[in-house]
C-alpha cells in the first residue's frame, strides 16, 4: 500500500460520502407491482354462503377431497383459515346488525391470497420460488422453493400455509389465482365462474376500483365507503365491498405502505454495489496495516501469533 | 507472547460427557422422527406461526452467540491486541461449531433440506434471507479455513493415518505443509471478510423481522432492528467469551485466565452501554414505553430482557471489583448472554403475534429435544476437539504482558 495512513482514512471517507449520497437521491424505493393487472372484488352484501366457490377451488385445482362434504353448511359455524389442503374458505360473521324481523344479519366472507399489488412473500422469498406476474397473480414455483417459510412470517394476511406433514418434499399451499387457467385457457377463476349471485366479479383491477366506486355510489346505504384492498399494503388484486365495517367481519387495518418498501430501502441503500462491505474491508484492511507495528504481516494473520 | 495452546491431556468420557451423549441421543431420535412424520410431526409450527424455536435459538441466538469469533479476530488481528491472543482460539472454535450447528438447526426446519443449495443458483437480491444465507455460507468458509492452522499446527509431520490408508500419510502431509506455507501469508484477507462478513449478516438477521410491522410487537419492531442487532452480537462477543473460557476452564481445570477477561470485559461496559442507550433510546423516540405496564407476557418478556440481560449485567460489570471477581464476572457475563439469547427469542417467537388469526405457539417437546440435542452434540464435538488439538491454553502456563 502506498498510502500513508491519514491519506487512506481521508479516502475512505470520502468514498463512502460519496456512494452513500449518491445512494439516496438516486436509488429510492420503487413500487415493481404490473401497471394492469387482473383482480377479482367481492362483494359482501352479496355472498349467501354457499360455499359453491370453496368446491370450485377445489375441484379446479385437484386439491384433497374435504373431511366433510361442500354442502355442509354447519362448517360457517366455526371461524377457519385457508389451509394446506383449502385454498379458499367462507366464513360467516354477524356483526351485530339485524333484519325487519329482528334475526341476526350474516355476512359471509370468503378468504383467499389477495394477490397483492407489492407482495410480501415474494420480496421476502429467499429463492424467488414466489414472484408476481405481468398478469397479477402472485405465482409459487415449487421447484425452487426451499421451504424455508419466511414468506408465512411476511404475508400480512396470514395466508400461505404448508404441508407440514410432508417430510421430504412440502410445499407452500395458497390461492393460485388459477393461473394457468386464467392464462392459457382464457377461462375465469374457478370460484368467480361458479357463484351463483355474482358476489365474485372478475375483471381488470382498475376497472373493478371503478365498478366498485359506482356500486357505493349508486347505493351508499347499502355500502361503506372503503374498498379493502384499494390502497391497504399499497394495493391487492382481490378487493372486497362491504355493508358492515371491516373491522367487525375479520379484515384487519393495514398500512397503506407496501410491506417490503422499509426493509428494501434499508437493504438497497447498504448494500448496493455492496458499497458499505467494501468500504469496511478497506477501512479495517487500512487499521489492520496500521496496527502492525510488531513483527511481519505474516505472524500477524497466523492465528496464536505463531510461538 | 508466551502464551500456548496445547491439547489438554484429560479423560474424554466423564460423567458430562456421558449425559451429553444421552441427550444427543434424545435429540437424534427427535430429527429422526422429523424426517420420517414431517415437520408437523414433531413441532407445533402452524401456518400463522411459521417460525419457532427452532429459528428463535438454533438459528438466530446460534449466530448471535458465535460473534465471540469475529469480536476476538478483530481485537487481536485487526488492532492487534495480542495480550489477549489466548481466547481467540477458543473464541474462534465456538463460533466454527456455532455456525456448524446454525446449518445443522436449519436443515432440520426448512421443509426442503435437500435443497438448502438452491440459493446459489436462484438469488432474490430483495429479500434478506437471501443475503443472510450467502453471508452465513461464506463465514462458515471463512471460519474452516481460520480454523485450518490449528489442525495443521497439530498434524504438520506427524500424519499417521490407520490402516490401508497409512499411504496418504505423504500427501496428506504434504497438503498440510502446502496449507501451512500459503494459510499465513494470505489469512489476513480472510480475518478481515470474517469481520465484514458477520457485520452484514449479523444486522440483517434483525432486517428480517422489518417485513412484517403488524405482526412483531412494537417494542420490538424498530427501524433500528439491524442495528440493535449488530451492536447486541457486538457486544455479547466478549461475555460469550467468558462464558465459554469459565465453563471450560472449570470443568476441565484448566487456568481461569482472569488476567485476560477482566480487562476484556471492560470493553463490553462501552459496547453493552451503547446497546442500552440505542435500545432505550428508541423506545423513548418511538414512545414505545407506553406499552412497558401493560403485564403481558410479551411486555414482561421485554422488561426481563432489558433488565436482567443488559442493565443489572452492566451495572455488575461497572464495578471493577466484581470484574475482578471470577464468579461475579461470570455471573454478569451469563446474564448479558441470556439476554442476548432471550432478545432474539423475543424477536423471533414471542414478539411475533399474528393479529388475523392471534395464533397462539408454545414449542413442542420435540421441538425442545432438537434444540438441546443440538447443543449438546455442540458441546459434545467442543469437548473432543479441545481434547485433541490445540485450543485452550495449558495448566499452569504464565499469561504475559
Amino acid at each position: 500500500m502506498g498510502l500513508n495512513r491519514r491519506d487512506f482514512f481521508k479516502f475512505v471517507t470520502a468514498a463512502g460520502a460519496a456512494i452513500a449520497g449518491s445512494n439516496d437521491s438516486a436509488h429510492a424505493w420503487q413500487s415493481r407491482a404490473p401497471s394492469d393487472p387482473i383482480g377479482c372484488l367481492v362483494d359482501l352484501t352479496r355472498c349467501i354462503g354457499c360455499r359453491k366457490c370453496e368446491e370450485a377451488c377445489n375441484r379446479v385445482n385437484a386439491l384433497p377431497p374435504p373431511d366433510r362434504g361442500f354442502e355442509d353448511l354447519t362448517l360457517l359455524d366455526k371461524k377457519r383459515r385457508p389451509d394446506e389442503r383449502t385454498y379458499t374458505v367462507v366464513n360467516r360473521h354477524v356483526s351485530g346488525e339485524i333484519d325487519a324481523r329482528d334475526q341476526l344479519v350474516p355476512t359471509f366472507v370468503k378468504l383467499q391470497c389477495m394477490h397483492c399489488q407489492d407482495p410480501a412473500c415474494a420480496s421476502a422469498c429467499i429463492v424467488g420460488a414466489l414472484t408476481k406476474k405481468e398478469n397479477g397473480t402472485v405465482h409459487y414455483d415449487v421447484t425452487k422453493c426451499i421451504g424455508c417459510r419466511y414468506c408465512m412470517v411476511a404475508c400480512p394476511f396470514e395466508i400461505p400455509a404448508y404441508e407440514y406433514h410432508d417430510p421430504i418434499t412440502p410445499r407452500v399451499m395458497k390461492c393460485t389465482f388459477c393461473y394457468e387457467r386464467v392464462q392459457s385457457e382464457n377461462k375465469l377463476p374457478g370460484c368467480a365462474e361458479i357463484c351463483p349471485v355474482e358476489a365474485i366479479t372478475f375483471g381488470r383491477r382498475n376497472d373493478l376500483i371503478e365498478i366498485a366506486r359506482q356500486r357505493i355510489k349508486k347505493n351508499p346505504g347499502r355500502y361503506i365507503d372503503h374498498i379493502y384492498g384499494e390502497k391497504e399494503v399499497g394495493g391487492t388484486s382481490w378487493m372486497y365491498l362491504t355493508g358492515v365495517p371491516f373491522e367487525k367481519v375479520g379484515f384487519n387495518a393495514l398500512p397503506e405502505t407496501p410491506m417490503p418498501r422499509l426493509a428494501e430501502s434499508i437493504q438497497h441503500s447498504l448494500f448496493s454495489y455492496l458499497w458499505s462491505p467494501i468500504v469496511l474491508f478497506g477501512m479495517l484492511g487500512g487499521i489492520m496495516w496500521a496496527s502492525k507495528d510488531k513483527g511481519d504481516r505474516a505472524d500477524n494473520g497466523k492465528e496464536g501469533g505463531g510461538q | 507472547m508466551t502464551h500456548h495452546a496445547a491439547p489438554i491431556e484429560a479423560k474424554f468420557w466423564t460423567p458430562g460427557v456421558v449425559v451429553l451423549a444421552v441427550l444427543m441421543a434424545a435429540g437424534a431420535a427427535a430429527i429422526a422422527a422429523r424426517f420420517i412424520g414431517g415437520i408437523g410431526y414433531v413441532s407445533n409450527l402452524t401456518t400463522a406461526r411459521p417460525w419457532g424455536l427452532w429459528i428463535g435459538v438454533d438459528v438466530a441466538s446460534g449466530v448471535a452467540l458465535a460473534a465471540g469469533g469475529f469480536t476476538t479476530a478483530f481485537l487481536a488481528h485487526i488492532i492487534g491486541r495480542h495480550y489477549y491472543e489466548a481466547v481467540v482460539r477458543p473464541a474462534l472454535l465456538t463460533a466454527v461449531l456455532g455456525y456448524t450447528f446454525v446449518v445443522l438447526g436449519l436443515l432440520v426446519d426448512i421443509g426442503r433440506s435437500w435443497a438448502i443449495w438452491k440459493p446459489l443458483l436462484y438469488w432474490n437480491p430483495t429479500s434478506v434471507l437471501f443475503e443472510v444465507a450467502m453471508c452465513v455460507m461464506l463465514y462458515l468458509n471463512v471460519l474452516y479455513l481460520e480454523f485450518l492452522p490449528i489442525v495443521v499446527e497439530r498434524f504438520k509431520g506427524r500424519v499417521n493415518l490407520p490402516g490401508p490408508l497409512a499411504v496418504l500419510n505423504g500427501p496428506v502431509d504434504g497438503l498440510l505443509k502446502l496449507a501451512d506455507t500459503i494459510l499465513p501469508r494470505i489469512m489476513w484477507i480472510f480475518i478481515i471478510a470474517g469481520v465484514v462478513l458477520s457485520c452484514m449478516h449479523q444486522s440483517s438477521l434483525g432486517s428480517l423481522m422489518l417485513i412484517a410491522p403488524t405482526k412483531l410487537h412494537p417494542l420490538w419492531y424498530t427501524p433500528m432492528l439491524p442495528l440493535l442487532f449488530l451492536v447486541s452480537a457486538i457486544a455479547v462477543g466478549y461475555p460469550m467469551v467468558v462464558f465459554e473460557a469459565t465453563l471450560a476452564t472449570t470443568s476441565l481445570k484448566l487456568d481461569g485466565e482472569m488476567k485476560i477477561l477482566t480487562p476484556l470485559t471492560r470493553i463490553t461496559i462501552f459496547l453493552l452501554g451503547l446497546y442500552l442507550a440505542l435500545k432505550v433510546g428508541d423506545m423513548v423516540v418511538r414512545g414505545t414505553y407506553v406499552y412497558l405496564l401493560d403485564f403481558t407476557a410479551q411486555t414482561n418478556a421485554f422488561i426481563i430482557e432489558v433488565l436482567f440481560g443488559v442493565i443489572v449485567p452492566w451495572l455488575m460489570l461497572l464495578s471493577p471489583q466484581l470484574r475482578r471477581s471470577r464468579q461475579a464476572l461470570f455471573i454478569a457475563c451469563t446474564m448479558i448472554v441470556g439476554g442476548v439469547l432471550i432478545n432474539r427469542i423475543n424477536v423471533f417467537v414471542v414478539g411475533y403475534r399474528p393479529p388475523i388469526s392471534e395464533a397462539n405457539y408454545f414449542p413442542a417437546i420435540g421441538e425442545v429435544l432438537v434444540t438441546v440435542g443440538l447443543i449438546a452434540a455442540l458441546m459434545f464435538v467442543y469437548r473432543f476437539i479441545v481434547t485433541y488439538l490445540p485450543v485452550l491454553n495449558k495448566p499452569e502456563q504464565e499469561v504475559s504482558v
